[in-house]
């Protein structure tokens, strides 16, 4: 091209002079002047046929015919191809796409061992190509009809063919749900709420609703009474070296911005009443905090159901939905850990973890447990000179510069609006309006991956901090973000797949008050809103009889002995267990059927069909257990009890639609007969745990909760 | 002609002047090798599966050992693979217990792709460890996911610390999905039929129950196009058989 140009130029600059020689041809001789002149007509009208006769698409057309001469189904091949230029136009869409002029084989499902391009034959998906369009989900110029210009993966192109590893990008913009096929796609959405991105960023999906943070930031207003100005320096000096899960990203602080800083969080906090923290203690039960008591405690309670610990190979045991506690003992302060656990939420209302009814030796037990859990090398070489009133004043500024009220509240400092870069469409910013590092590929998905794997080589000056991120969670993210474009947002509305709706449900009175006290919300969903971890509660009041949720109330112990993850025992009195099985039994039920409808017990005849159904023509002990000496299945909860755990109407509706009643659960639906589902409701009715021994063998655990 | 000549050299000069402009990749330039080994092998990372066009989830790492069988730490260590296929490093030294570690992203067409870590021994004669890794479709990535779901409590013998496998409390041992000795010769009806109607319909072990009425058709079939993308040995492909002339 260059080469092209440069001779083209030169030859122009040569003939000059040969151009006078015209002229003067002209004025002497005109009939041969005219003559030559139409030659040169002739000839620049000859190059447009010429241009058509050697294009590229001809050339692969030619090419595809060579390819399937050979083929048996060479006639039938031929006859599909369509010669000259294709197109495929969607005027909603404002797509033209060209593609399948080159690309003939897109749906030749006989050419599946084809692998050279453009001839590959399109892997399945659920949409039709000529419905869709090509650009639309891989991008690229759809209108052009030569290779460079149709992918233009060589230069910076505005839209150059969205690399096959973020592809999943292009469902995100129609489908604003979570799909089963897009993984990655929802994972990157999962994690920019997650990761505190949707935090600093403006993030508006194409619905109109605004992103929010989906992680817990701890609120700073009352930092001193919870720890030290030297472990908070430790802290945003490196986060991760406290604890490598930390989700806090490291900003880069010099020793002396970081003094600042944390002179300024000192002399911010106020101090509020914490429960416990004022009265004086029995010096006994503060004094001698016992080990294995503790560390006993700390398993009865299901604190490993949210919190980490490293154990001693190195690896984290435990949830993630609160922070790691390897060395909390080095944070917290010991009685500021007795007061979070009398009550989490007089310190932080926003906290997700619960409110135990813990007793003071409890709590003594393991504030001394949790407090042993040290590593004094982790501020031994911190030491920090008293504040000035000036550095507490540029701790201030930084503290606004760098928009740490973005997560945390911080007195005296309003959370920034617009703080970072709005992203709503940054899956469309044009490459011209990007500053790319040296070195970098002049692509929009490399910018993205780079800016959020490296913030800060783009510039040593830059805000965004550096998060420990993973090159899955950069991909996954950089994905999401793709996912963002004009496309998405100016589509019609009815080109969408709406997202899940989020849920605003709030139980009302004294129970709802409980439930929000107990934090029910960050394991259990309840119509539509909290967490994932525990069975959705939703029409808890028809599947559980009274007399066993207040008994698993109480000790919630019993169901399942071999997970990890389980509920934890909260201590509740009597009338809170009465006020919340009230509740749940009123105002958790399935209007779909009546709780009530079925009997209890049933003819011994009834129950051994049932029986015989239950482990030879459905075989549910290859899941589920009944006879621990002889059953093994290990993948549905253990049915020994169930007779006195659920109710016979639940049963009966739940074997013959459980997806209906628990959307997602793998038990599959068997279609079984009304005579088979009630046979087995029967025999189930009758395991009620009384008269077998119900020791579990198993020793298997697992994390994964399966709808009962 | 004086004048058609500067023009000329112009030309030339502008021709070089772009030329030299043009943006070039830089190579990266391995360290010289401090030792040589006699052997390469696979520590990690060898047969996985992934989405197409997607990193791998664990890097590959291969090890260098000599003629003994110890393990050679500076030996250079070089990956190759097809189109597509990118190692980051592509190549370098071992450390300082022999071995070398590179994350592999695959190509963007689903499919097996082989690679392959080689090293060199003071002769230069090059050792080559062979390499694969699955890269999956959509459709096929979907089955992955459905499997994961539905199938693999049964279906795959390995636990993980999300899911015990329930593989040896079954009566009857089910098939691993990669067990393509067993599951090739079974047409993709027959398949599909045994997942929607489940073993007793079928005559074969009840405990396998039916997903007919739990999955979707289009589930199903991506269940089947999963299980025939990881076989092991590799189900023959798609398309027209021909008549050898």
């Amino acid at each position: 091209m260059v080469l092209g140009l440069a001779v083209a130029g030169w030859l122009l600059m040569a003939m000059r002079p040969k151009l006078g020689l015209v002229t003067r041809l002209w004025s002497s001789d005109s009939a041969r002047a005219f003559g030559v002149m139409s030659v040169v007509l002739l000839l620049l009208l000859a190059i447009a046929p010429a241009k058509n006769h050697f294009s590229e698409w001809r050339h692969y057309q030619n090419q595809y015919r060579g390819l399937i001469r050979s083929r048996a189904d060479a006639v039938s091949l031929q006859r599909r191809l369509q010669p000259g230029i294709q197109q495929i136009w969607m005027p909603e869409y404002g797509v033209v796409d060209r593609c399948t002029t080159c690309h003939v084989a897109l749906m030749e499902a006989s050419l599946a061992d084809v692998s050279t391009q453009p001839f590959r034959v399109h892997p399945p998906i659920p949409h039709k190509l000529t419905e869709f369009g090509c650009s639309t989900c891989h991008r690229g110029q759809g209108a052009a009809t030569t290779v460079e210009e149709a992918h233009s993966s060589t230069k910076a192109w505005e839209q150059p063919l969205v690399p096959a590893k973020y592809i999943e990008s292009s469902c995100g913009q129609c489908h604003l749900n979570n799909l089963a096929g897009t993984p990655q796609l929802n994972y990157g959405r999962k994690l920019l709420a997650r990761e505190g991105c949707v935090r600093c960023h403006l993030v508006r999906q194409p619905d109109g609703t605004q992103m929010t943070g989906t992680d817990a930031p701890p609120t700073l207003q009352h930092i001193t009474q919870k720890t030290t100005r030297e472990w908070i320096y430790a802290w945003i000096k490196n986060p991760q070296a406290y604890s490598p899960t930390a989700t806090m990203p490291n900003f880069g602080l010099s020793d002396d911005d970081a003094r600042d800083v944390t002179a300024f969080l000192m002399a911010q906090s106020t101090s509020i009443a914490l429960p416990g923290l004022s009265d004086a203690k029995p010096a006994a039960a503060k004094s001698s905090p016992d080990p294995t008591a503790g560390a006993s405690l700390y398993g009865e309670s299901f604190c490993a159901s949210c919190h980490a610990v490293q154990n001693a190979a190195g690896t984290l045991v435990g949830g993630d939905l609160g922070p790691e506690l390897t060395k909390i003992g080095t944070k917290a302060k010991p009685e500021w850990l007795g007061s979070w656990l009398r009550n989490p939420g007089a310190y932080d209302p926003e906290t997700r973890m619960p409110h135990y009814r813990f007793s003071e030796p409890q709590i003594a037990t393991l504030e001394g447990f949790l407090a042993a859990k040290a590593d004094p090398d982790f501020v031994a070489n911190v030491h920090l000179p008293d504040a000035t009133a000036q550095q507490i004043a540029h701790g201030k500024a930084l503290v606004n510069e760098y928009g740490c009220a973005s997560c945390h509240a911080i007195n005296g400092i309003r959370r920034p609006d617009n703080f970072a870069p709005e992203l709503s469409r940054v899956g469309s910013r044009p490459l011209a309006q990007l500053v790319f590092a040296a070195g970098m590929r002049h692509t929009l998905p490399d910018y993205l991956g780079a800016k959020i794997r490296n913030p800060r080589s783009f510039g040593p000056s830059l805000k965004m901090p550096q998060f420990g991120l993973t090159a899955q969670q950069v991909d996954a993210l950089t994905t999401a973000l793709l996912a963002l474009t004009d496309r998405a947002q100016s589509q019609p509305p009815a080109l969408r797949i709406a997202a899940q709706p989020e849920s605003h449900y709030d139980p009302a009175g004294p129970a709802g008050q409980l439930i929000r006290d107990l934090r029910c919300f960050s394991c259990h969903q309840i119509n539509g809103r909290g967490g994932d971890m525990a069975p959705d509660l939703t029409w808890e009041g028809s599947s559980a009889q009274p007399k066993w949720l207040a008994d698993f109330l109480k000790n919630p112990n019993t169901l399942r002995p071999a997970l990890t993850r389980r509920m934890p025992k909260f201590n509740l009195s009597e009338s809170e267990i009465k006020a919340l099985s009230d509740y749940i039994m009123t105002a958790y039920q399935d209007p779909a059927f009546e709780r009530d409808s079925m009997p209890a017990s049933y003819a011994p005849a009834l129950v051994e069909q049932g029986r015989q159904l239950f482990y030879s023509k459905y075989a549910c002990q290859s899941c589920h257990i009944v006879d621990s000496a002889k059953d093994k299945g290990y993948v549905g909860p253990t049915l020994s009890q169930v007779g006195s755990r659920l109710t016979p109407a639940w049963i009966f509706q739940y074997l013959k639609n459980p997806q209906e009643l628990r959307p997602g659960t793998i038990e599959p639906n068997q279609h079984l007969s009304d005579d088979d589902a009630r046979a087995l409701t029967a025999y189930l009715m009758s395991l009620t745990g009384k008269q077998l021994k119900t020791h579990s063998a198993t020793t298997a655990h697992t994390q994964q909760e399966v709808g009962r | 002609m004086n004048r058609d000549l500067r023009q000329l050299v112009f030309s030339v000069l502008l021709l070089a002047v772009t030329g030299a402009c043009t943006h070039k990749p830089p190579v990266s330039v391995a360290a010289a090798p401090t030792a040589f080994g006699a052997a390469i092998t696979e520590v990690s990372g060898g047969k996985q599966i992934a989405p197409s066009g997607a990193l791998l989830d664990q890097p590959v790492v291969v090890q260098v050992n000599d003629a003994q069988g110890t393990a050679v730490s500076g030996a250079y260590v070089e990956f190759r693979g097809p189109v597509g296929v990118a190692f980051d490093p592509a190549a370098g030294l071992t450390d300082s217990s022999g071995q070398f570690t590179s994350k592999v992203s695959l190509g963007g067409a689903a499919g097996r792709y082989h690679f392959t870590a080689a090293t060199r021994d003071k002769g230069g004669k090059i050792y080559e460890l062979k390499l694969e890794a699955i890269a999956l479709d959509y459709q096929q990535g979907l089955g992955r996911q459905l499997s994961q779901q539905y199938c693999a409590r049964c279906h795959d013998p390995e636990s993980t610390p999300e899911r015990v496998s329930n593989m040896d409390n079954l009566a009857t041992k089910p098939h691993a999905f990669s067990d393509g000795e067993t599951l090739n010769r079974i047409s993709d009806a027959d398949l599909v039929s045994m997942i929607s109607h489940g073993g007793a319909a079928l005559n074969k072990s009840a405990e396998m129950p039916p997903y007919g009425y739990t999955l979707s058709k289009g589930d199903i079939q991506s269940l089947v196009a999963y299980i025939r993308a990881i076989a092991d040995p590799p189900y023959p492909q798609k398309g027209l058989v021909y008549a050898k002339n």
